[in-house]
C-alpha cells in the first residue's frame, strides 16, 4: 500500500538545524496526493523550519527534498511558487488591502509584470474564496476581519496559487476551539476533494489526531510518520509526554495527568 | 464596475489638478504676468509687453525662470511621492520616508562634502558640467549609504519604532558633520550650502535640468515596474518569495530607484521635508486602497500637485522674496503625518 502512492513531497536524508544546533538528522518521507497530515511536535523541534524549508525559505543542512518528483535546488522561485504554496503565521493587517486583492496576489506566479488578473484569474479568486467560503466578504478590507475570517482569506490566497501542495505553519494557533475545527474540516475537505497535499503544523494534539489522514512528528531529534492510529498503538505519542508528569490515554485520545 | 469608474473619474481629476497647478506656478510670480502673454509665451509665440516690461522680457521669465521652475516641482513631487512609497511598503512603515529616515540627511551629507569640503581641500569645483554631476554624485552616494545601513540593519531587527529611531540619529550624526564642516568651511562656499539647504525648486538651472529628469525619469519608470512586488511585499517577504518573487532583486531596484529619486532631488532642491511620507498616505485617504496598481500613479500625481501647490503658496503675491518651499512642505505634510499616528491604526 505505502510503496505504491505516489509522493508529492519527499525528504531524502534531511538533516535541518540553525547554527550549531541540529534540529533532526536523517528523515526520510514522502507526503502524498489528497492526505491531510498534521506536524506536531513540541516548541522548538523543528516543526517551522520543515515547513520553511520544503517552501524554500529556509535551506537544510544536508539532504535534498524532491517536489513532485524534482529537486527543490533545482527548480525557479517561480516553478517552486507554482507547485508549493504557503501558510505562515505571519499577520497580514494591512488597512484598505481588499480581500479580493489579498486571494488575486496568489496569482502572482502567473500574472504579467504589473500583475493584472485576466477573467481566467478573476474565476480562480472567486472560486478560491467560494472554497474558504468567504465570497461575500471580497470587497472588505482585511485589517477589518476576525482571526478565523483573515486565516480563511490566507488559505483561499494559497488556494489561488493552484499549487498541488500547501503547506500552513500552525494555522489555527490564534483561533477558539470551533474555528480550529472548522480551519481543519476545511483543510480536510480541500485535501480530499480538490486533491491537494495538505501538511500543517499545530499543537492541536486532539484536532489533528481526530481529522488527519497522517501524522508525522518530530521528537528528540528523530522524525515518526504514519496513520494516527498506528502512532497511537505504537506509543510514539506518548513520547511527546515523557518526562512531563502527564500521559497520553490511547483509548481517549486525550492527556492526562499522571497522579 | 462601478468602483472602476469612479477610481478612473479621481484619477482625471488628479490630473487636472496637476495640470492648474502647473500653470498656476508658472503664472505667479514676483512679476505680475496676464494669463495670456503667459500661453503666448508657452506656445512659442510672441507676447506683448506686460507694462513697462519688455515683451522679450516676459517671454524669458516665463521661459527661462517659470517654466524650468515649474518643472522641476513637478518632477521632485512626483519623485518624492514615489521613494516615500516605496519605503512604506519596503519597511512596512507607515512612518518612513526619504526625509524621516534619513536618506536626505545623507545626500546633503554628501552635498556638503562636496560643496565645502573641495574648497578645503583645495580643489577647485571645476567647471559648471562637473560641479552639476559632482552635487549628483555625492548626494547618491550619501543617500545610497544611509539607505544601506537602514536597510542592512532593519533586516536584522523588525521592530518599527527602532529602525525610526536609527534612521533620526542617523540623520542628526548627518547634520553634525554638515555643521562641522560649515564651521570650518570659508564664506564663499558656506553662503552657497546654506542656500541650497533652505530648498528651493527655483535654483535648478537648466542644464542641472538634463541631468535631473532624464534621472528622475528612470526612478519613475522603475518605480512603475515595481508595482507587482511592492504589492507582494504588503504580505511580508516570506509570502513574496513563496509566491516566486526573486527578494534580494527587488531590494536592489527598490533600493536604486529611491536611492536616485531621493538623491536627486536632494543634489538640486535641497532637503525636501514631509512630502515623501505624507503624499502616499493622502493618496490612500483619497483612494481607500492598499494596492500599488492605484496608489503608485496616484502618489506620483498627488506628490506633483503638492509640491506646485507648496511652491505657488511659497511666493507670496505681492512680496519680492519668497518662502522657503521647505517651510510650506512642513507646514502641509506634519498635520498629515500627525493624523497617521493619532488614528494609530495598522497602516502597513
Amino acid at each position: 500500500m505505502e510503496e505504491c502512492r505516489i509522493y508529492t513531497v519527499e525528504l531524502e536524508d534531511l538533516t535541518l538545524g540553525y547554527g550549531e544546533r541540529i534540529l533532526f538528522e536523517n528523515a526520510s518521507i514522502g507526503f502524498g496526493w489528497g492526505e491531510f497530515t498534521a506536524l506536531i511536535g513540541r516548541n522548538g523541534t523543528g516543526k517551522s523550519t520543515l515547513l520553511r524549508t520544503i517552501a524554500g525559505l529556509a535551506r537544510p543542512i544536508s539532504g535534498r527534498i524532491r517536489v513532485e518528483g524534482r529537486y527543490l535546488d533545482k527548480m525557479s522561485p517561480r516553478e517552486r511558487a507554482s507547485a508549493i504554496g504557503f501558510v505562515s503565521t505571519e499577520d497580514v493587517r494591512v488597512a484598505n488591502l481588499k480581500v479580493s486583492d489579498v486571494v488575486g496576489l496568489g496569482r502572482a506566479p502567473y500574472t504579467n509584470w504589473l500583475g493584472s488578473l485576466t477573467d481566467t484569474d478573476r474565476e480562480v479568486v472567486h472560486r478560491s474564496l467560494e472554497l474558504v467560503g468567504m465570497t461575500s466578504f471580497a470587497d472588505a478590507a482585511v485589517d477589518r476581519l476576525s482571526d478565523g475570517e483573515r486565516q480563511r482569506v490566507m488559505i483561499a490566497r494559497a488556494l489561488a496559487q493552484d499549487t498541488p501542495i500547501i503547506l500552513l505553519d500552525e494555522p489555527t494557533a490564534f483561533l477558539d476551539l470551533p474555528n480550529r475545527y472548522q480551519i481543519c474540516l476545511l483543510l480536510r475537505e480541500l485535501a480530499h476533494k480538490e486533491k491537494k497535499s495538505i501538511v500543517f503544523s499545530t499543537h492541536d494534539l486532539s484536532v489533528a489526531l481526530e481529522l488527519c489522514d497522517n501524522i508525522a512528528m518530530i521528537e528528540g531529534g528523530r522524525f515518526f510518520y504514519g496513520p494516527a492510529d498506528r502512532l497511537i498503538a505504537d506509543g510514539t505519542i506518548q513520547h511527546l509526554f515523557d518526562g512531563t508528569g502527564l500521559r497520553f490515554d490511547p483509548e481517549a485520545k486525550n492527556v492526562q495527568l499522571v497522579k | 464596475m462601478g468602483r472602476g469608474i469612479k477610481v478612473k473619474l479621481v484619477f482625471v481629476a488628479l490630473g487636472i489638478a496637476v495640470l492648474g497647478l502647473f500653470l498656476c506656478d508658472i503664472a505667479f510670480g514676483s512679476v505680475a504676468i496676464s494669463p495670456r502673454h503667459i500661453f503666448d509665451a508657452l506656445w512659442g509665440g510672441g507676447t506683448g509687453s506686460e507694462g513697462a516690461i519688455a515683451p522679450e522680457v516676459v517671454r524669458s521669465i516665463v521661459m527661462k525662470i517659470r517654466l524650468p521652475r515649474a518643472v522641476v516641482a513637478l518632477v521632485a513631487g512626483a519623485s518624492l511621492a514615489a521613494s516615500g512609497l516605496q519605503m512604506q511598503t519596503l519597511f512596512r512603515n507607515p512612518l518612513a520616508g526619504p526625509y524621516v529616515l534619513g536618506v536626505s540627511s545623507g545626500a546633503s551629507l554628501g552635498v556638503a562634502l562636496f560643496l565645502l569640503g573641495m574648497p578645503v581641500l583645495g580643489g577647485s569645483a571645476g567647471g559648471e558640467v562637473v560641479r552639476n554631476l559632482g552635487v549628483a554624485g555625492a548626494a547618491w552616494i550619501g543617500a545610497a549609504a544611509i539607505l544601506f545601513m537602514i536597510m542592512a540593519v532593519s533586516a536584522r531587527l523588525k521592530d518599527i519604532m527602532t529602525i525610526l529611531i536609527l534612521g533620526m540619529m542617523v540623520g542628526s550624526a548627518a547634520g553634525a558633520l554638515v555643521e562641522l564642516l560649515q564651521y570650518l568651511s570659508p564664506e564663499g562656499p558656506l553662503k552657497s550650502y546654506v542656500i541650497w539647504t533652505m530648498g528651493s525648486v527655483a535654483n535648478v538651472t537648466g542644464q542641472q535640468l538634463t541631468i535631473m529628469i532624464p534621472v528622475c525619469v528612470a526612478g519613475l519608470v522603475m518605480s512603475v515596474m515595481l508595482i507587482k512586488p511592492l504589492n507582494l511585499l504588503l504580505l511580508g517577504e516570506n509570502y513574496a518569495r513563496t509566491m516566486g518573487m526573486k527578494v534580494p532583486a527587488v531590494r536592489a531596484l527598490i533600493f536604486a530607484s529611491t536611492t536616485l529619486l531621493a538623491g536627486t532631488v536632494t543634489a538640486y532642491c535641497g532637503p525636501i521635508g514631509f512630502l515623501g511620507i505624507a503624499v502616499p498616505h493622502i493618496a490612500r485617504m483619497i483612494f481607500a486602497d492598499a494596492d500599488h496598481k492605484v496608489l503608485m500613479p496616484a502618489s506620483i500625481l498627488a506628490g506633483s500637485a503638492m509640491l506646485l501647490l507648496c511652491d505657488v503658496i511659497s511666493q507670496v503675491p505681492g512680496y519680492e522674496a519668497t518662502v522657503p518651499v521647505n517651510v510650506v512642505t512642513a507646514l502641509f505634510g506634519i498635520p498629515v503625518v500627525i493624523l497617521v499616528l493619532v488614528r494609530n491604526r495598522k497602516i502597513l
